[in-house]
């Protein structure tokens, strides 16, 4: 193996599509108009010497260096900062330019040490050897050399005796990240780097690397670079931590990561990174790691290692058992979103043929299933219609529900860069997240609504487009279903739906909502951006449906710079929905019920696939409360802490006679588990990742499994220990079947991969290169499609009970259930899950800032620290889950979206109060009756509230049930449900189904 | 009758307020105005009485001899050892050619009747009703160049802005006057402040701009206050804001206050410094013209370029370009300073020599003993020595002589004076000023200074002085802007008019 090198032109590439001739040490060179003379230069294999110039920042002309004579002018311009000329003649090298590089060099090596510790790394000593400069004859009585290191920064030095104040991190800090922690401190000689007058630690820094990657020298360097050694080989592979899916040189020294390097080449990141991807990676070698496989009989048991051909068996038997006992429907297995597409597209393989059902769900179910949902209905796809780099050519932002500096940094870089060169932003969200008021970026409006009212919002948008004669008309009767549209715009058009009607609703000025309506109607490009705080409510669907209403009347489909953006949590999120995770779904997002796509897959794969929906995640815990769902396999996903409603979720796992488990560390469903069969981390796996903007990513393995097995290759064994053999050599024979089988990915393979760095689906014989833009000249569906969207309060209200909302979000440090980021040195910046709250709130209650507060809702409550800040309005409460300890899922509800049970995470009525002690024990409240009746009951109830369709409400809530429900949950709905608690039209759905039947 | 106590910093450094307060003390009926300096600063407190056949001078008036004019019934005229006479008829002032300073100590600074009294707003009612292209024209045509030191033709840039396409352009005034020995900025700006109003307003009209902004040092609080206080009264009086003196053109000017860095008065770093950034110097290109405030076209000019573009469109280019010699037209508004007797401003048309500004305008030395050196053009000029003294004063034969021109500052030294150590000043001046973007700069101005030292100490004196002079050559042709660029001037002019300074002998 060798290491992977990206050649530096020094500066961007230029966007200009005109050409420029000249000539360069006599040599005829043809580029883009703009470019600069070094880049020309270098590109075309003429080397000029630089130091402050890297070609992710834009040319700054410290160095001096990179001098050069141009025919005609006067003096020796810098060739970063010079553009090139039409017949202009260069000449790089001459007895002047040689002089005052040596000068310089001779400048620089006078204030510099003579060993650095990352030797060769460090860019000046090259230089100097380059130039043929090797002492000073500068006396130099006055240095920097004697300056102390910052070593607060758990990943990362600073040693400013290195620093030749080339800017270059300062700039990266500016212009890539877009956090302006770093500056230069004094003038002149005294100018040095300076994490705004305070350590790395405590400075505004968010560690996202940008400035370790610009350094030439070894100022910033990696701790492990200096601890480990410098890397010998590296690897190309992708981060498994969000949605974004960065692409990351992974460089080792022998079997172990030397650093994690962000990918110029990568099409989601270019080269850039944030804290996690970058530096959070050692939990893959964390002492914690279970690598032997466990079972144990009863789960007071304690665990016992056994070998992988007995917890195969063990685990095969007790399912076996149980399809025999309680019927082949009594099993199932949840898929992971940080699995490869090829780990989840066995394992539904593995619950649909060697099962011989459809439970298999996906954690997709609890972040982003009303996407799949809401867009499917308006557009025909269950994805985002953009690449990232398409918020660049964007005019106007829409973000709603989503804070992409914490969940998505790497996105909100490019979010923040475009801002800054002029794009205005409207945010959607009842917390002041960053992107209201950070530096260089100021949202022109904030909406800030209360939680639950996302459709009001989003309504009362579209009435005032609708209303003000700012709909597109051209792009609506050419592109989109003018029935669907007319109904749409006398539904909207409706005074209900007016900003007015609404403020009530979502505490939202009227005004303001008619202001940010016609800003986002004005924009040439206008994009929307969202991520869970859209989705995890019970009108999730419904408000995913409504900003597709909002994109197609203000023609904002189909091009660069617009469209609709789910940001997806999870770095497979995409893929293991795209994968057929649903229980409804094959691959592709092709219905179970098709009886054409479920051939292609029992001929593939010899079996007789059912042809009606299986279990969700929801469904599945009911279920095993109601006695009828006694074994599951689930794979990279903690659903007794991320699941809402935990004592309803422990009590179902509790129910169950074999869970399995696999998982990279024993975790809280592992608690409730009979077999633990070790995974393994990205750095081990052979496969694929799809991000939030459907880039396939590849993931190669840059060290061995430390568990000796592949984790498909472990489901091959549980699949055939079940009496069905599979077996795959590799991810690539995986990703083979998968193309082989579902349209959208035909022309995908590793060996395209390889040659093109990444793919966006669809992929086939009409996009051979992958998809950047989707929607382009029609809709997948053919026309899109308006829904109505009729906003329902949520049932989750403020009571006199519980009068505080409480939603939930995440931090930049941690990583969802935190399995990952709590087993690295990111616990610096955050230890504990925190309760933030307003003053006015906290005042009532005689909380104070940094006390314990015991938080309850109907469900549960728990114990916290209390933050007083006003980046929460009065009435609403926010925090994070992702601590166990902290038990935040103990609070939420099971209450969920109505089309797709997604749980309703960001709404619950709350009620604090202070605490004299920690946390101990959660008190979880005791969950009593049929709660699979009930929860079928609220569920039907709350599809005939929703259902957004103009005409023969009932056909189309029978058809819903039909398309997501189980047989075995309609049939309790017909026969076991007192019909005077069911609305009158599920009523009458529940008569069609019985016919059809 | 109106009595005129300058209320210029200069004056009121030698006691102008408390002559001012003495006489409106003893005086009540009397009005005083607090003018402008006229320059001749070794005779302020210049005191003058205005009677119907003119103004009679007094000076230089300190707070004892009050009394003793009133006694002589100065307001009449009266003799008095101080009496200078005529006010106009003074040698000193009566042989300039004031055209930028035509009104400085002549007018009361805030009056606007004063100023159209004599010869205001001509010039901008006239490019009022000019295509915008004529007034660049007559701009470009009156040969006036870039007063802050780099002599740029002003109509060239001007025509560069109005070229470029953009829905937002600026007028930013460079009032940031850092050099030592340079005061003429402020003078101005003291004196008549409504001249570079009206200059910065034709100066928009014709590129299209609709905001102009003063860059201004923290050090000259009294030119802040006096620029304030004339651009409310332009906005009350409808010349600046949405309708410039009733037309549709629109224009208005803040003023931002430097924070103290020389190196901010360098256009690019002062832009960075306005958009509210460290003053660090950009890269061109872009040219400002084209990306400059906010990244939209902006004119930068100096204080005199601007004051002096009214005169220009009032008398038309032809006067103006009447007056100087070769590609020098007009007049330079020089500064007299450092060991001088007679200091202060001469307004004259380029060509005048070293010899006529340092010894018979400025008198030679205050100490009186024998000149040695001059150095013209502010900190980052050259030293000049007697031998040149008869170098006329234009961009061209400075440049030709091995310096330049400047801001027009000229700092005498008598013949006490270490060059050597002077060139280890100039080096620690940049080591100080530096904004410490660019290499040369940043290490070599500290490396040069350090360099110097051992020369004076007399170490390895030839092997240092190579290194020096490569290292001037580095700065020279490696630094990104004029500070670094220019700091070699002050110290080869030095090594090579006073080579006897750098032998390592110190007498």
């Amino acid at each position: 193996m060798t290491m992977i090198f990206e050649p530096d032109f020094g500066t961007p590439a230029s966007q200009h599509t005109d050409q420029v001739n000249l000539e360069i040490d006599g040599r005829l060179i043809t580029v883009p108009a703009a470019t600069s003379i070094m880049r020309a230069a270098l590109e075309a294999g003429i080397d000029i010497p630089k130091l402050c110039s890297t070609d992710r920042l834009k040319a700054f002309g410290s160095c001096r260096l990179c001098v050069i004579e141009v025919d005609g002018r006067n003096g020796t311009p810098s060739s970063c900062t010079t553009p090139v000329a039409e017949g202009m003649k260069v000449s790089t090298q001459s007895e002047r330019l040689d002089r005052i590089r040596k000068g310089v060099m001779e400048l620089y090596l006078s204030d510099h040490p003579e060993h650095c510790a990352t030797g060769d790394e460090c860019e000046v000593h090259g230089v100097a050897r380059k130039v043929g400069v090797t002492t000073s004859r500068y006396a130099g009585t006055d240095t920097h050399l004697g300056l102390e290191k910052d070593e607060s920064n758990p990943y990362f030095t600073f040693d400013s005796t290195e620093c030749i104040v080339c800017n270059r991190c300062v700039r990266a800090c500016d212009e890539v990240q877009g956090t302006f922690a770093l500056t230069i401190e004094n003038r002149g000689f005294e100018a040095r780097v300076s994490s705004s007058g305070t350590s790395f630690i405590d400075s505004e820094c968010v560690s996202c690397g940008a400035c370790v990657q610009a350094c030439p020298t070894g100022a910033l360097t990696e701790k492990t670079l200096l601890t480990i050694g410098s890397p010998t080989s590296s690897v190309i592979t992708t981060c498994a931590y969000c949605g974004v899916g960065c692409s990351f040189k992974a460089e080792m020294r022998g079997d172990e990561v030397v650093r994690m390097v962000p990918l110029k080449a990568g099409g989601a990141n270019e080269g850039h990174s944030c804290v996690k991807g970058r530096f959070a990676y050692g939990y893959a070698t964390h002492t914690d790691r279970i690598t032997k496989p466990m079972i144990r009989s009863a789960i007071t048991e304690p665990w016992k290692e056994v070998s992988w051909g007995e917890a195969i068996s063990f685990a095969s038997d007790g399912l076996k058992r149980i399809q025999n006992e309680s019927g082949v429907n009594a099993i199932g297995g949840i898929s992971s979103s940080r699995c490869t597409n090829e780990e989840v597209f066995v394992v539904q393989k593995m619950v649909r043929a060697a099962f011989g059902n459809n439970n298999i769900d996906t954690c997709a179910r609890v972040c982003h299933s009303p996407t799949g949902y809401g867009l499917g209905q308006t557009f025909g796809t269950s994805a985002g219609t953009q690449d990232f780099e398409s918020v660049e050519h964007s005019d106007v932002i829409m973000l709603i529900g989503a804070n992409p500096t914490s969940a998505h940094p790497v996105f909100a870089s490019r979010m923040k860069s475009a801002i800054r060169k002029g794009a205005k932003l409207i945010v959607v969200d009842p917390r002041v997240i960053p992107l209201v008021r950070t530096p260089g970026v100021t949202a022109s409006h904030h909406l800030q609504l209360m939680p639950g009212t996302n459709v009001a919002v989003i309504n009362a948008l579209a009435h005032v487009i609708a209303t003000d004669g700012l709909i597109k008309r051209q792009f609506v009767e050419e592109r989109c279903d003018a029935e669907s549209f007319k109904e749409w715009e006398e539904f909207i058009s409706l005074s209900e739906n007016s900003p007015e009607a609404l403020e009530l609703s979502s505490h939202v000025p009227a005004a303001q909502i008619r202001a940010a309506a016609h800003l986002f109607a004005s924009a040439t490009n206008g994009s929307i951006y969202y991520g869970l705080g859209v989705t995890e409510h019970s009108q999730g669907s419904t408000m995913v449906m409504g900003i597709a209403n909002l994109a197609m009347a203000t023609g904002n489909i189909g091009r660069k710079g617009v469209g609709v953006n789910p940001l997806r949590g999870q770095n497979n999120v995409q893929g293991s929905c795209d994968m057929g995770s649903f229980p409804h779904e094959l691959p592709g997002y092709r219905h179970i019920s098709n009886p054409d796509t479920r051939k292609i897959f029992n001929d593939a794969w010899s079996v007789e696939l059912q042809s009606t929906p299986g279990m969700r995640i929801p469904n599945m815990f009911d279920a095993a409360l109601a006695g009828q769902y006694r074994g599951l396999y689930v794979q990279g996903e903690d659903i007794a802490q991320s699941d809402p409603n935990t004592s309803h979720v422990h009590a179902a796992l509790r129910a169950m006679d074999m869970v399995i488990v696999q998982d990279l560390f024993l975790n809280e469903t592992s608690k409730f588990a009979h077999v633990f069969l070790p995974g393994t981390s990205f750095l081990e796996k052979d496969g694929t990742f799809t991000n939030a903007e459907r880039r396939i990513n590849r993931v190669r393995p840059v060290m061995k499994s430390k568990t000796g097995k592949s984790e498909f290759e472990v489901t091959c064994d549980l699949a055939t220990a079940m009496g069905y053999p599979m077996s795959y050599i590799n991810g690539a024979e995986i990703m083979d079947e998968i193309a082989a089988t579902t349209p959208t990915f035909a022309g995908v393979s590793f060996e395209r991969l390889d040659e093109l760095g990444s793919i966006q689906w669809p992929c086939n014989e009409s996009n051979p290169q992958g998809t950047p833009t989707m929607h382009i000249d029609k809709f997948v569906r053919g026309e899109g499609r308006f829904m109505k969207t009729p906003y329902v309060p949520t049932d989750e209200k403020a009571t006199r009970r519980f009068p505080l909302l409480l939603t939930t979000g995440r931090v930049l440090s941690q990583y969802n259930v935190g399995a990952q980021t709590r087993r690295t040195a990111n616990n610096i910046w955050h230890s504990e899950d925190i309760l933030d709250l307003h003053e006015s709130d906290a005042q009532l209650r005689g909380v104070s800032d940094g006390s314990w507060v015991k938080l309850s809702s109907r469900v549960g409550e728990t114990i916290m620290k209390a933050r007083i800040t006003d980046e929460v309005p009065a009435g609403v409460v926010y925090t994070t889950f992702h601590f166990p300890e902290s038990g935040a899922n103990v609070i939420t509800t099971d209450y969920s979206d109505w089309a797709t049970n997604c749980p309703e995470y960001k709404v619950t009525a709350v009620e604090i109060s202070p605490s004299l002690q920690g946390p101990g024990e959660m008190i979880e409240t005791h969950i009593s009756g049929d709660a699979q009746l009930d929860s079928i009951i609220r569920m039907a109830n709350q599809i005939a509230a929703n259902v957004p369709v103009q005409s023969a409400p009932e056909i189309q809530i029978a058809h819903h049930l039909v398309q997501f429900w189980t047989p075995a949950m309609i049939d309790r709905l017909r026969n076991d449900v007192d019909h005077s608690l069911l609305s009158p039209l599920i009523v009458r759905a529940i008569e069609i189904t019985s016919m059809a039947n | 009758m109106r009595i005129f106590i300058p209320g210029d910093s200069a004056a009121v450094s030698v006691g102008a307020d408390e002559v001012a307060s003495a006489f409106a003390e003893l005086l009540p009926d009397i009005q005083i105005v607090r003018n402008g300096s006229r320059g001749a600063l070794w005779l302020e407190t210049l005191v003058e009485v205005e009677l119907p056949t003119g103004r009679i001078a007094y000076g230089p008036v300190n707070l004892k001899d009050v009394q003793s004019l009133i006694d002589a019934d100065f307001l009449h005229g009266g003799a008095h050892p101080l009496l200078l006479g005529k006010s106009d008829e003074i040698a000193w002032l009566a042989s300039q050619d004031r055209v930028t300073f035509a009104r400085v100590g002549i007018i009361d600074p805030l009056s606007l009747d004063d100023y159209r009294a004599h010869g205001g707003l001509i010039g901008l009612r006239k490019a009022l009703v000019l295509e915008k292209i004529s007034i660049i024209d007559e701009v470009a045509e009156s040969g006036l160049r870039g007063r802050g030191g780099a002599g740029f033709p002003a109509g060239i840039k001007w025509r560069a802005v109005a070229q470029t396409i953009s829905e937002e352009k600026y007028i930013c005034c460079n009032a940031d006057e850092g050099d030592s020995g340079t005061f003429a900025d402020r003078m101005l700006i003291e004196g008549d402040p409504f001249t570079l109003i009206e200059g910065m307003t034709i100066a928009a009209i014709a590129v299209g701009a609709t905001k102009g902004i003063v860059y201004i040092r923290s050090e000259y609080p009294y030119a802040i206050s006096i620029l304030q206080k004339a651009i409310d009264i332009a906005r009350e009086s409808d010349w600046l804001g949405a309708r410039v003196l009733g037309t549709t053109n629109s224009f208005d000017i803040q003023i931002r206050v430097g924070a103290g860095s020389y190196v901010c008065g360098e256009e690019t770093a002062m832009l960075e410094s306005i958009e509210g950034k460290r003053g660090v110097v950009r890269s061109k290109p872009p040219l400002p013209a084209i990306e400059g405030l906010f990244g939209q076209p902006t004119v930068i000019n100096n204080v005199l370029t601007l004051a002096t573009v009214p005169m220009i469109m009032a008398q038309g280019a032809e006067a103006y370009k009447a007056r100087g010699i070769g590609r020098s037209l007009g007049t330079q508004v020089f500064q007299l300073a450092g060991n001088i007797a007679r200091g202060g401003i001469v307004e004259c048309a380029f060509g005048i020599s070293v010899d006529e500004l340092v010894n018979t305008y400025g008198g030679g030395t205050l100490t009186g003993r024998p000149v040695r050196a001059v150095q013209i053009g502010g900190p980052l000029g050259a030293y000049f020595s007697t031998a040149q003294f008869d170098t006329s004063m234009d961009y061209e034969s400075l440049i030709a002589a091995g310096g330049m021109l400047g801001h027009g500052g000229v700092v005498v030294f008598d013949d006490t004076v270490d060059l050597a150590v002077q060139a280890k000043f100039a080096m620690e001046f940049c080591a100080i000023e530096s904004c410490g973007k660019c290499t040369p700069c940043r290490i070599g101005s500290t490396r040069g200074a350090e360099t110097i030292d051992l020369i004076i100490k007399g170490v390895r004196i030839d092997e240092n002085k190579k290194l020096l002079l490569d290292l001037c050559e580095v700065m020279t042709d490696g630094s990104l802007c004029a500070m670094g660029g220019l700091t070699p001037l002050p110290v080869k002019s030095a090594m090579i008019n006073f080579p006897a300074d750098f032998n390592g002998v110190r007498t």
